[in-house]
């Protein structure tokens, strides 16, 4: 088990110049140059799914759920029918015929549940008067039936008919995440344990057993996702990542990412604990199968799972804590806030590797679960070769609140969601403009002249 | 503004000169006057007329007293000052252009109605200085002298070459207000008939009844002179009877007539209504009313049998009549008519239904309000737009708005004034200034009726006979102070044959009429059925007799000798007042360049476009019928016009040559000296052109020049202008921050002037702002004041400031500074130098309005180039067009980094207007673009 300790002092002075970073007016590397704002939520809004190549729906505390088209930035449909806030949105492909259709499954504090046509955008089902809200939906496509989770575990097929359902008794705060495991499994994240379920599908009825409880975490679990067929991953409020086996649900790496101030620090766990809780707490992972972004607190931690080493990292990527995350490519990431930007970062070799500006890039580096701090280990750092920087390429300012998620269409452009009730489009500049004149000129002919 | 800045000088008076009194320039004693005579500028010489500005005079030629005149627009008495406007009047009515029988025509029994086509004459004084287009034109009245009176639309100015050169336009819109003149009449004429004829059956009735009494009291006393005077009464009072029905009958009948005149189109809606209104009374008086109708009147009948004034008192109540129809009460009718001059005639007012005289009125004041300025001007701001109409795509960057609002409501105006023109009405086509003249497709005059081959031939052969003989007749009735208009007009009337054919038309369309239902468009889309027979029947007709005639003295054998004398003796007159009027050098004192200019304000017929639109109302019509009832001469550019004269008449007449196929030279040669008549003006000082100085145009537009002052000193007042105006015109938002309200708002009025796009009213520019501004605002402002307050609402603004710094540059008004990206280029260096020697505010106007218009013109070249945006080949990757663009703004524009940043924006504005039709519907956000670069913060 790997327990590094990062930050210090002279790291911050030497890398982490301010810790509020500011990247000035000249990015030529963001070509974000083009924005659109989308209006039409009157609350905050939360959640961002991508239903197709162009098309994105949002939704937030409203209880709306809207259609975009992302190309043009129109509104195309206005799912209306949640009366209180929505808290959990998944999209449903149903691929059984030869033609896929995408559904949007909703779920809302008014404890009730919805399918909807983004296309006409009618409700094809729903259901009301749930014994609790749901919180998180899962989508078993190879079964075509879906998971809802929160205070009790439910499964449906298609139709929206219940299949089974298990009540989970030992938290009141219920299932907060649910991922897909091999072998008809359910992974299900309940307060500080994991714990697994088994599908069992006969053939006309579906049953859902518990067969495993990992309760390894020593703090609520906030984040839990695949990072392949043999792997997943949790996070937890106390900055724990932990690697599982996704098969024989064995703990492959145990990480507590965690950091320390300037005091002293017996001081500075009481501080950690009173005024900044969620400093350290992993809010959102993600990931690409091979390299796990991890949003901690107001920083951001890229680990490599192959080698179960960091790659890079920053501690203060953000003025505030960071809500979402994604890895655009092997190199490049990106992440969102609640200061209300988006940055965009770039994994950099370090300049050079002898520099003594990196002697003290990572401060410490502990392999005791307890101790905080101690000079030699952190020398062992050095040794690792491939640990490189995270580089901001680029912000992009738009939102006054927090940015709650975003959604990349590639370079159709970004979405993001925010707190202030807006979206914004997010485009290439010169792309837009490229296909403006293409519209131009297909207009001019279609005319026959201006 | 694209013609004004360097093609004519501005002889205008800039109205904020003296209001803004310029500290550097010098006081007057100092000045050196640009030219000897310093209370004059060169341009125009000095008017010997006694009025200040042009005006418009209606005017009468009353049987009573004689010509008078009527009112005046404005009707200001200060703008006619000393001018003598009896004088005027008398001199303008006192052309008898009408000539117009009255009373009974030989060979009929009841008295006709002239239905005369209006005349436009070009009249002067010189010894007033005045000159005047007047419009002649006759309204209805039953107590006229053979029911007609007389009037006169004159538009006075100083200036003979205005009025010339202006001719067209404004017998345009003369046209129009005198058809709607002419239409009210036609209904209060009516009106008054039904009123007439009720009370006239009245009478009869009473008489009749007295008779039988009579009769009844003993049949000894029936050849009693008072018997024989009853009967004799009561046969007047029968046939006053058949005559007003007979009136009744000519006055629906009016819109049956196929009209000479080119503008002389008229509503439709309107012509239906007061045609079924005719039709109805026609309907109802078509028999004599039951004898007893009245018998409960009789006794307040009998009671008024020897009041004399009771005619005059049914017609003093012509209002009230009308509104009150169930009660109105009819009056006997005196066999006796009043004499002449006691009775009062009826004000130009009362003869025209009221919501058309005051739509009359409105159209003359427009008229008016369009005509001010000189000609200069007036030329300078025709041309402006001419060119403006051709850069419609991208002239929503700089120029104001003229397309929708102002241009249209100008020129192109509904033909009915009375509000018709909302419920989807045709409404006219401008007509669009020519810079060159087009050639008629003859196509569009004489398509082949491809279902009847047989009638084909004869079809077009009559249509082109009616195209040419029409356009015979018709124009001299256009242009010219033309006699022959008025024998052509009445020869019917005299000839027995002629009038006998046209009765019997008369008689069968009406049945025809009867026979339908009123059809909407009976006026300009004729049934497809037999009445277009008839009318073509009747063209062609007519035809004959015009084309036997071998000069444009048609008729001269059919009109009877008196006539012919009157027509010969004013033309005789007319000629001698010309003296050497057909000398064109003398009548158009104007140069090749000034002709060149001159095609400006020619105007193509607007017929051929109008007309898919007039008849796609309800069914296609074959084509030869077009031609023939839709007034061939208004397909037939009237081009040249003015070019008469001038060096341009050799250019090709195309439009007057194309209809003549068939008929031979002596047509077309006539049609020519016609036309070259029509540019006579009856005057002998043409030397003098005086020009009464414009008064001001449009708000906006001194709104904007006063901005100009402003714009100027900003630029004289900060060094970093340049950079300020750069922000603006690449799409940069500019946030003037200040604390002093006023003094924001001004800098913002003045670099108003430097956003693109601004939008029909501003709406990219916020002049002052005092909360914090969002992201939103960003995307629709442009432009913005903002406040600048020291409490915590001022923290949160700065907040905002900075947070979004990376899209806006803040110009700080109270310590003079700007933020905002550093730029080097060349381009705005001509509108942005502190150290120009430009004083004036209007001058600084128009030199940044070419400018802009240069930049504008440019990035429409741009955006519309399509090799600079598309691969020309497929093997062609992005990089070649991109490397292409750069290189056309470089090296063909010679634009540098940051100048091509403007031409870039310009160009993403116009493809969003151009592509926003398509998409705008649909709301979507509007995009807003930016790019990271670095500012830098300026000082004074």
């Amino acid at each position: 088990m790997l327990r590094w300790i990062l930050g210090g002092r002279e790291a911050q002075s030497s890398v982490e110049k301010s810790p509020v970073l500011c990247i000035g007016e000249e990015q030529p590397k963001n070509w974000f140059t083009e924005l659109q704002v989308l209006k039409g939520h009157f609350d905050i809004v939360r959640f961002l799914v991508q239903i197709d190549d162009f098309r994105c729906a949002s939704a937030g505390d409203d209880g709306l759920v809207l259609v975009w088209n992302v190309e043009t930035g129109e509104r195309l449909q206005e799912l209306r029918g949640h009366s209180q806030q929505i808290t959990a949105i998944t999209t449903f492909t149903c691929s059984s015929e030869v033609t896929s259709h995408t559904s949007l499954i909703t779920a809302s504090s008014d404890r009730s549940l919805s399918l909807w046509d983004p296309d006409t955008g009618t409700r094809v089902q729903t259901i009301s008067d749930l014994q609790s809200s749901v919180k998180c939906l899962l989508v078993l496509e190879r079964l075509c039936l879906w998971v809802s989770g929160g205070e009790e575990l439910c499964v449906w097929n298609r139709d929206f008919q219940l299949q089974c359902h298990r009540q989970h008794k030992q938290s009141d705060t219920g299932i907060t995440a649910l991922i897909e495991l091999p072998k008809n499994s359910i992974g299900a994240a309940v307060d500080k344990e994991i714990v697994i379920y088994r599908l069992t599908v006969s053939d006309s009825s579906v049953s859902v057993a518990e067969i495993r409880c990992l309760s390894d975490h020593q703090d609520q679990i906030r984040a839990l996702i695949n990072v392949n067929d043999e792997l997943f991953a949790s996070g937890s409020h106390a900055g724990e990542l932990i690697l599982w086996d996704a098969i024989e649900w064995n703990i492959l790496a145990y990480e507590h990412i965690l950091w320390e101030e300037s005091q002293a620090s017996t001081q500075n766990a009481i501080r950690l604990g009173a005024s900044k809780p969620s400093e350290m707490s992993i809010q959102h992972l993600t990931t690409n199968g091979k390299l796990i972004l991890a949003a901690v607190g107001s920083g951001l931690y890229v680990y490599n799972v192959q080698t179960k080493a960091v790659v890079a990292y920053r501690k203060v990527a953000h003025d505030s804590n960071v809500l979402h995350t994604m890895l655009l490519s092997d190199s490049e990431l990106m992440s969102c806030s609640e200061d209300g930007s988006v940055r965009i970062w770039e994994i950099q070799d370090l300049p050079l590797p002898a520099e003594p500006a990196s002697a003290g890039f990572f401060g410490m580096w502990n392999f005791s679960r307890t101790n905080k701090q101690s000079g030699p280990p952190s020398k062992k750092v050095m040794d690792i070769p491939n640990i490189r920087m995270l580089e901001l390429t680029g912000d992009l300012i738009g939102h006054s609140g927090a940015v709650q998620m975003f959604v990349s269409f590639k370079e159709n452009g970004l979405v993001t969601c925010s707190t202030d009730h807006l979206l914004i489009l997010w485009k290439n500049g010169e792309r837009q403009s490229h296909l403006r004149s293409l519209a131009l000129f297909r207009k001019l002919e279609e005319k026959g002249g201006l | 503004m694209i013609g004004s800045p360097d093609v004519v000088a501005f002889t205008k008076e800039d109205e904020y000169g003296q209001a803004n009194p310029d500290p550097w320039a010098l006081p007057e004693e100092f000045s050196v006057p640009l030219h000897p005579l310093a209370d004059s500028n060169p341009w125009a010489k000095t008017s010997y007329a006694k009025f200040t500005k042009d005006f418009i005079l209606i005017s009468e030629f009353s049987e009573q007293v004689g010509p008078q005149p009527l009112l005046t627009i404005p009707e200001d008495p200060k703008v006619c000052g000393t001018f003598d406007l009896n004088y005027f009047s008398l001199r303008i009515m006192s052309v008898d252009y009408q000539a117009s029988f009255v009373g009974h025509p030989p060979g009929t029994g009841y008295p006709r109605l002239s239905f005369v086509e209006d005349s436009r004459v070009v009249l002067g004084d010189s010894k007033e200085g005045a000159f005047a287009y007047v419009h002649h034109l006759t309204l209805y009245d039953l107590e006229a002298r053979g029911f007609v009176r007389p009037f006169c639309m004159a538009y006075v100015a100083a200036d003979e070459r205005k009025i010339m050169l202006q001719f067209q336009e404004l017998s345009l819109r003369f046209s129009q207000a005198s058809e709607c003149l002419k239409a009210g009449n036609r209904r209060a004429f009516a009106k008054e008939l039904r009123r007439k004829l009720q009370d006239l059956e009245y009478t009869h009735s009473v008489l009749q009844r007295e008779e039988g009494l009579q009769r009844e009291a003993g049949p000894q006393c029936m050849y009693s002179a008072h018997a024989v005077e009853k009967a004799n009464e009561l046969a007047n009072v029968e046939k006053s009877i058949y005559e007003h029905r007979d009136l009744l009958r000519q006055i629906s009948c009016y819109h049956r007539r196929p009209r000479r005149d080119p503008h002389a189109v008229t509503c439709q809606k309107c012509m239906t209504e007061c045609l079924s209104e005719c039709e109805e009374l026609l309907d109802k008086y078509v028999k004599l009313a039951n004898p007893f109708g009245y018998s409960k009147n009789e006794e307040e009948g009998q009671g008024q049998l020897d009041d004399e004034g009771g005619d005059e008192e049914a017609d003093e109540e012509d209002d009230e009549g009308v509104k009150r129809k169930p009660s109105y009460t009819p009056q006997l009718i005196k066999a006796k008519s009043a004499k002449c001059f006691d009775k009062r005639l009826k004000t130009l007012q009362e003869l025209c239904d009221e919501t058309f005289y005051k739509a009359t009125l409105e159209l003359l004041k427009e008229t008016e309000r369009s005509f001010r300025g000189d000609l200069c001007y007036l030329h300078t701001c025709r041309l402006d737009k001419a060119l403006r109409r051709k850069q419609r795509v991208a002239n929503f960057l700089f120029e104001e708005d003229l397309g929708d609002d102002e241009d249209e409501v100008e020129t192109l105006r509904p033909f009915c004034a009375v509000n018709h023109a909302i419920d989807g009405y045709i409404l006219l086509n401008p007509p669009p200034i020519v810079l060159g003249p087009e050639p008629l497709e003859l196509d569009v005059l004489e398509p082949p009726d491809p279902l009847d081959p047989a009638s084909e031939t004869s079809h077009t052969q009559e249509s082109e006979l009616g195209l040419g003989e029409s356009h015979l007749e018709s124009s001299p009735s256009d242009q010219t102070l033309e006699t022959q208009e008025s024998s052509e007009e009445t020869k019917g009337s005299f000839s027995s044959d002629k009038s006998g054919v046209g009765q019997s038309e008369k008689q069968q369309s009406l049945t025809s009429m009867k026979s339908e239902a009123p059809d909407p468009d009976s006026d300009l889309t004729p049934d497809p059925d037999q009445n277009t027979d008839l009318e073509r029947e009747s063209s062609s007709e007519e035809m004959e007799t015009t084309a036997g005639d071998d000069e444009g003295d048609s008729g001269g054998d059919q009109t009877p000798v008196s006539l012919l004398e009157v027509v010969s003796e004013l033309q005789a007159s007319k000629e001698d007042e010309c003296g050497g009027g057909n000398d064109s050098d003398l009548l158009v004192p104007i140069d090749t360049a000034c002709c060149m200019a001159q095609e400006g304000f020619l105007y193509e017929a607007s017929a051929p476009d109008a007309m898919p639109c007039l008849l796609q109302s309800s069914h296609p019509q074959p084509s030869p019928t077009l031609v023939v009832n839709q007034e061939p001469q208004a397909l037939l550019p009237l081009q040249d016009d003015y070019t008469v004269g001038s060096p341009c008449s050799e250019s090709p007449a195309t439009g007057l040559e194309l209809p003549v196929g068939h008929l031979g030279d002596a047509v077309s040669r006539t049609s020519v000296e016609d036309g070259s008549d029509c540019t006579m003006s009856v005057s002998t000082g043409s030397d003098r052109a005086a020009s009464p100085l414009g008064y001001g145009r449009v708000v906006t537009l001194c709104q904007r020049k006063k901005a100009g002052q402003g714009a100027l000193r900003f630029v004289r007042q900060y060094p970093f202008a340049m950079q300020a105006l750069w922000c603006l015109l690449s799409g940069r938002t500019l946030v003037v921050l200040g604390a002093d309200e006023g003094r924001v708002r001004r800098l913002v009025a003045a670099l108003a002037l430097f956003v693109p796009a601004p939008g029909k009213c501003g709406e990219r520019v916020q002049a002052w702002l005092s909360c914090p501004f969002t992201l939103t605002d960003l995307q629709r402002w442009k432009l913005v004041g903002l406040q600048r307050v020291a409490s915590p609402v001022g923290s949160s603004m700065l907040y905002s400031l900075s947070r979004y710094s990376r899209y806006i540059s803040i110009l700080d008004a109270d310590q003079k500074t700007l933020r905002c990206p550093p730029y080097r280029g060349q381009l705005l260096a001509n509108i942005a130098d502190h150290r120009t020697y430009v004083r004036r505010g209007s001058t600084y106007f128009l030199h940044i309005q070419s400018t802009l218009c240069h930049l504008a013109a440019k990035a429409f070249l741009f955006t519309f180039t399509h090799h600079l945006h598309l691969p020309v080949s497929s093997t062609e990757g992005p990089e070649v067009v991109e490397g292409r663009r750069r290189c056309f703004l470089q090296e063909q524009l010679g634009l540098g980094e940051e100048d091509s940043h403007i031409l870039l924006y310009l160009s993403q504005l116009i493809t969003q207007q151009y592509l926003q039709p398509a998409a705008g519907s649909s709301a979507a956000a509007p995009c807003f673009s930016f790019d990271y670069t670095t500012s830098v913060l300026y000082k004074i």
